[in-house]
């Protein structure tokens, strides 16, 4: 019976730590409570907003905001609330699948390019310097038109992560290649420690805020990505994510016909997103690099 | 400039082309069937435009692709048909060739990108100069979070959310196309006004947006040069602050920002693809918009790699530029 206090004072001052650490970190927290915002109303709001709303003609067409219909309807009779409810979570459910995807390849490749140098690294960086130039869209464009038809939303994640390498790969080499003439890279080397042995204990620890921060802008970026193909009408036909949603609007030119309530939520829950990730991705940057901290 | 680092730019252009023609040949091939094959029979199946037109297309396209040869022939005859800039003709608008409906349209969208990124660097970069320095009235900084916020939001959003209000309802600018219906384009200055004033919202939408991350860069690369000696020395020389923020601190931190520029570019055109067709705007992201909604696959393909080639191209005169207007580069190394 004595430990339960114990351990709950120990889990107070876990949080009490947290808060604080937090505390000293405003965009991170900013950051994490949008991003929160955003999870609790994909996880929330299935219990009180009934599935049926996104079917076309669940509801009557183009309906103000009213007390049976929060947000509204649009053209075809689908509920914009649940459009937003059941949609948000495919869009972060693509972009956390590309993203890792891209982290995982990224990683690979700039490790090795970074930590072998030589050929390797000529490879590795060229390709992603080549990609990086070219307009990602396009490219995408191309591939999604090949997959034309019935699109799920991890054929969608897979499509985008195929370009989502390319700048995890460029910011961990340039970290990994200012870290492998460290004094304890070079004492691991000598004392007898294999080239991969090496990048998973001793370098990827040390880089874990960063890669922690470049899985985040990844992610945005896969996002951005997936919303911009889905605009374009490729992106899964039948799933109520929300660059499909935008698409829908313009295709249904929601603009001309006043009809704010379809495309301005889709609208602030992207906004929400990209800011949420972008403040978090700047705040691990501040914990990676304390000098960011002062110029802040 | 040593030759060697011309050659090796020329290089990576060369390199870059050949990933765009090389993705545009393989990855439709993967999927197993030639999709502008299909999409033909499909359309002659509708009977769609007629089927004497549809099997005349395909006609040429089979002649075009010399379908009966092995793969690798086919890919030596598509880079040298891309090298030419020979796309074929358009499904759709047969026998409209596609070079000629991506040259119509491109010089809609390098002006537009043109000046609005240009505006979008500009200003963006003296304002984070600005929020580097101590000096800075105090407005700069209360119009730095919304700025930055803003830079969050895709383009083409923003866009979407200016037509309403500046354009839908206020009714100030065009709701959207690229000039006024019923006129045809020309040199005429009527023209040229007309085109400018349904440019400005599409451009507005790519500058605000862009405002805030070249700001966020230059600002970092300040904070950085005003710690260095040379800064200090000016002020201990006693030189004016307007000259030291000017010709010290901001000339040497303006130089990294051009480089990113270069990585941008390929950013910014993606963007603004989209904006295109938000406003409706009748550049290369229409055209390309209109082929997705009807399967013209040639001229997806054919925009997909001129835009390339642009960007490219661009790449190749910015890389070419930075040694010239940064000494510290060398030509060495990367």
């Amino acid at each position: 019976m004595t430990a339960v206090p114990i351990s709950l004072e120990r889990a107070q001052n876990r949080i009490c730590r947290v808060s604080r650490g937090l505390r000293s970190y405003p965009m991170l927290s900013a950051g994490l409570m949008l991003i929160l915002f955003v999870l609790l109303v994909s996880l929330i709001g299935p219990f009180f907003v009934p599935r049926e709303g996104i079917q076309v003609g669940s509801a009557p067409p183009d309906q103000r905001p009213s007390r049976e219909y929060l947000l509204g309807t649009d053209t075809v009779g689908r509920q914009i609330l649940a459009i937003i409810i059941y949609g948000t979570p495919l869009t972060l459910q693509i972009g956390l699948i590309a993203g890792a995807i891209g982290l995982s390849v990224g990683m690979v490749f700039g490790f090795v390019a970074g930590y072998y140098g030589g050929a390797l690294d000529h490879l590795f960086r060229g390709a992603a310097d080549v990609f990086l130039t070219v307009p990602g869209l396009l490219i995408l464009v191309v591939i999604a038109t090949t997959f034309k038809g019935a699109v799920s939303v991890m054929t969608q994640a897979l499509v985008v992560s195929a370009l989502a390498w390319m700048y995890p790969t460029r910011t961990i080499r340039s970290q990994v290649l200012s870290m492998r003439e460290r004094g304890y890279v070079q004492l691991a080397k000598l004392s007898g420690m294999s080239g991969p042995e090496i990048i998973v204990k001793e370098l990827m620890p040390n880089l874990l805020p960063y890669l922690a921060a470049s899985f985040v802008s990844a992610v945005s970026a896969a996002i951005l990505a997936s919303i911009g193909l889905e605009a374009l009408g490729l992106g899964p036909q039948n799933e109520p994510t929300l660059g499909m949603t935008i698409y829908w609007s313009l295709y249904y030119t929601s603009v001309l016909r006043n009809l704010w309530w379809w495309w301005s939520p889709p609208i602030v829950m992207i906004v929400i997103i990209f800011v949420g990730l972008f403040l978090i991705s700047a705040g691990l940057d501040q914990v990676a690099n304390p000098r960011l901290r002062r110029a802040a | 400039m040593p030759l060697g680092y011309v050659l090796r730019r020329l290089a990576v252009f060369v390199l870059i082309i050949w990933v765009a023609a090389t993705v545009n040949f393989f990855i439709p091939r993967l999927s197993g069937a030639d999709p502008v094959r299909e999409r033909l029979l499909q359309m002659a199946a509708i009977g769609g435009t007629g089927t004497g037109t549809v099997e005349e297309v395909i006609k040429t396209y089979q002649a075009k692709f010399g379908l009966d040869k092995p793969l690798w022939q086919q890919y030596l005859f598509y880079l040298a048909d891309m090298v030419r800039f020979d796309f074929g003709v358009s499904i759709t608008r047969f026998p409209n060739s596609v070079a000629g409906m991506i040259l119509d349209a491109l010089p809609w969208t390098l002006v537009l990108v043109t000046v609005a990124t240009l505006m979008a660097f500009a200003i963006g970069s003296l304002f984070g100069a600005l929020l580097a320095w101590p000096r800075s009235p105090r407005f700069i900084h209360v119009l730095a979070p919304p700025l930055l916020t803003l830079s969050a939001i895709p383009y083409y959003l923003l866009g979407l959310i200016l037509v309403y209000f500046l354009a839908f309802t206020w009714r100030i600018f065009p709701l959207g196309g690229g000039y006024k219906v019923g006129t045809q384009p020309s040199w005429s200055w009527a023209f040229i006004q007309d085109a400018a004033y349904h440019s400005i919202l599409p451009a507005l939408s790519i500058v605000l947006s862009g405002i805030g991350f070249w700001a966020l860069s230059m600002r970092g690369m300040m904070v950085t040069t005003q710690g260095e000696d040379y800064v200090t020395f000016a002020e201990a020389k006693g030189l004016r602050p307007r000259r030291i923020f000017l010709r010290y601190a901001l000339r040497n931190a303006i130089l990294p920002q051009t480089t990113a520029l270069a990585l941008a570019l390929g950013h910014v055109v993606s963007g603004a693809v989209l904006v295109e067709i938000v406003f409706g705007y009748p550049g290369v992201g229409n055209l390309l918009y209109q082929a997705i909604r009807t399967f013209d696959y040639p001229i997806i393909y054919g925009v997909t790699f001129m835009v390339i080639v642009a960007i490219g191209l661009a790449t190749l005169i910015l890389d070419l530029l930075l040694p010239v207007l940064d000494p510290r580069i060398t030509y060495h190394r990367t």
